[in-house]
């Protein structure tokens, strides 16, 4: 049995005994622009269980972040959410209106967002306690007093020292790196469900990256809260998510648990992109494999599966039908491909 | 050598806060004319605040027989008009008609051009488009005749009067150069991922507007009220030369200069005075408003 690292923590009877917090089905979002109509994300469907660390991973342009701003609802012209459904809590969001109360209720208060880049996520003007305070008052209607007393002791939580003294200080006397970390503070403040962090590592440095995903994962278990780790980073996700979903195109192409992914992976995306990370547990000399081609433009799509240029797995029925729909293989592994890759893959990709 | 030792120790050391506010007022105070023209402000600001305390003499009260068009010296420091007002007491009297309209006006201006920038580059679209044509109507016209224009009306209904119909009316025709400011601010304002973070937040359109964008807007708006309170004074005295400024005994720079002007050979003192006021507080604002734009603009940053 291949190790997973961080899959030890993660036993399968707690898995199973979850309640599903949110569904989202067959999500379509399109952007109309001068070229033609993008579709950016092209009717992806998954959940989150309570309590459950997912990663969404896919590379630049490929809708895991406009995916997540759709279930937000907070796609923007020329953007438009075309179809599907989000359900959270028995509601469907997406029949909510985009600024009316009931989707302002839903933001940040049950589902919150961090965004990717630190430097530019806090209000230059405005203090630390002007903002983490806003939303207290907001969603919790706490008085400033006691707002304030609790945007300390959040600071405190996510490790940043003497609180009561750097509340009052403005976004740009601190790091990225204490940025993040009050946006973490300022995300979890009014206890939400979920928590989705869109690629929160990527603006960092390696050795603070690493101390924000402990922080990230201790705090959502603190707050019982689910998280979605959004990134292109295979490593970010390996240690801390219990499934991945891997998008492609603006679909989702494979979705399994780590052990699936990272053990047994099928897609020959997958496949392709475990084999262009670098090991530290591989004997010397292999080489990293890129994945040839670009990726594809997302106007005017064929029918045919967007991988079909740069796959090695071709077989002649993904010439002539469409891109098929996930197929489930065993358990919660799914993947969406005609060609068998079970026997090609093997020895490389096992750590 | 020195110089360059002091400006290394600055930078690595001074904490961020300290040395912006240091970069402010290196910047503001390096040119001698900015600094010239905040002391003229200054200096009006407190005449027109103390008029009573520092006038002569009464700018309201007529003179006797023999005290009509005196010359400046004597008594009369400035010399006085054909009614035989004190110049001098006219002027500072003067003061503050010339500060009350520019300021309130920036301030009427001010709050309804900047909300309507605001919600035009916010929302765009539509919303956009019909705020910003109608802007761009008003501005098609100059900024005086529009002015006059909308006191002739004022007077003509008896809507409002006195000082008043030149506040309203000069407010209006400023409300396009808000709106423009503040609307292209916003444009790159929103663009920010805080705006997008705050949104994320569950903040409400009016919040993430007036809460977030607003006072990042506040620099650039700083340097164009103060830009416009100059032009403002200037077209308030072109108003009251044109008899449409302020009620007769009240005392403003232009309907002074307009007294003045049938003098133009026999005293030079009681046309000429108000109107170096009036260009020296023009110049002086211009100059405020110059060194303001040098010390906020962020793209200036480094090069001065």
């Amino acid at each position: 049995m291949p190790s997973i690292p961080g899959s030890e923590a993660y036993s399968s009877d707690k898995e199973k005994s979850m309640a599903e917090l949110l569904k989202v089905e067959n999500l379509k979002t399109q952007f109309h622009t001068e070229g033609g109509v993008v579709k950016a994300v092209d009717g992806i469907s998954y959940h989150i269980d309570e309590r459950e660390i997912i990663g969404l991973v896919g590379e630049s342009g490929c809708g895991k972040s406009v995916s997540q701003l759709s279930v937000m609802q907070l796609i923007s012209t020329p953007g438009e959410i075309v179809g599907g459904e989000v359900i959270f809590e028995g509601q469907d969001l997406l029949k909510y209106k985009t600024h009316g109360p009931e989707m302002r209720s839903v933001r940040g208060a049950k589902i919150a967002m961090i965004f990717q880049e630190p430097m530019t996520s806090l209000n230059p003007v405005l203090t630390i306690n002007q903002q983490l305070t806003e939303m207290l008052e907001l969603h919790l209607g706490m008085s400033k007093k006691v707002a304030r007393e609790r945007a300390i002791e959040l600071l405190g939580m996510v490790g940043i020292p003497s609180a009561h003294n750097r509340i009052d200080d403005y976004p740009h006397q601190f790091s990225g790196g204490m940025r993040q970390r009050v946006m973490i503070a300022m995300a979890l403040s009014c206890s939400p469900k979920i928590l989705i962090a869109d690629e929160p590592t990527t603006a960092l440095d390696v050795t603070t990256q690493a101390q924000l995903l402990e922080l990230m994962k201790d705090m959502v278990e603190r707050f019982k809260a689910s998280l979605v780790i959004v990134t292109h980073n295979l490593g970010v996700v390996a240690r801390y998510a219990q499934r991945i979903y891997i998008m492609y195109a603006g679909r989702i192409v494979e979705e399994g648990t780590i052990k699936d992914i990272f053990g047994k992976p099928r897609h020959p995306y997958t496949i392709g992109l475990l084999k262009c990370i670098p090991r530290l547990d591989e004997e010397e000399g292999r080489k990293l494999v890129p994945i040839e081609g670009l990726p594809p433009n997302l106007i005017n799509m064929p029918p045919t599966c967007a991988f079909l240029p740069r796959c090695s797995y071709k077989v002649e029925r993904c010439f002539q039908e469409p891109w098929p729909p996930l197929k489930r293989l065993h358990d919660r592994h799914y993947i969406s491909c005609y060609a068998n890759t079970e026997e090609k893959t093997g020895e490389p990709t096992e750590r | 050598m020195v110089e360059k030792h002091t400006s290394d120790i600055g930078f690595s050391e001074a904490p961020v806060r300290a040395s912006e506010w240091r970069r402010f007022r290196r910047v503001f105070f390096e040119r001698k004319l900015v600094t010239f023209g905040l002391v003229v402000l200054v200096l009006m600001v407190i005449a027109a605040a103390f008029a009573p305390l520092l006038t002569p003499y009464d700018p309201y009260e007529l003179g006797d027989a023999g005290e009509s068009l005196l010359q400046p010296g004597g008594e009369h420091l400035l010399g006085t008009d054909l009614l035989g007002r004190d110049t001098l007491s006219r002027l500072i009297y003067g003061a503050r008609t010339a500060l009350m309209v520019g300021f309130i006006s920036v301030f009427i201006s001010g709050f309804i051009g900047v909300p309507l920038g605001i919600i035009a580059g916010y929302f765009g679209g539509v919303i956009n488009m019909v705020i910003m044509r109608a802007m761009d109507a008003i501005m098609c016209f100059p900024m005086l005749l529009l002015a006059l224009l909308l006191a002739a009306v004022l007077r003509e209904y008896d809507v409002i009067s006195g000082i008043w119909v030149v506040i309203i009316a000069l407010s209006i025709a400023i409300i396009p150069g808000y709106a423009r400011v503040t609307h292209g601010v916003t444009l790159s304002i929103k663009e920010n991922e805080y705006i997008m973070a705050q949104r994320a937040m569950g903040s409400s359109n009016m919040r993430v507007m007036f809460r977030h964008i607003l006072p990042n807007a506040f620099p650039p708006l700083i340097v164009l009220v103060t830009m416009q309170l100059g032009a403002l004074i200037l077209a308030e005295a072109g108003l009251s030369f044109l008899g449409i400024g302020i009620d007769p005994p009240g005392a403003a720079w232009g309907a002074m200069v307009w007294d003045g002007y049938r003098y133009l050979a026999n005293n030079t003192a009681l046309w000429l005075s108000p109107g170096i006021a009036i260009a020296l507080v023009v110049f002086a604002f211009n100059m405020v408003g110059d060194g303001l734009r040098d010390a906020l603009d962020p793209r200036l940053r480094g090069l001065l």
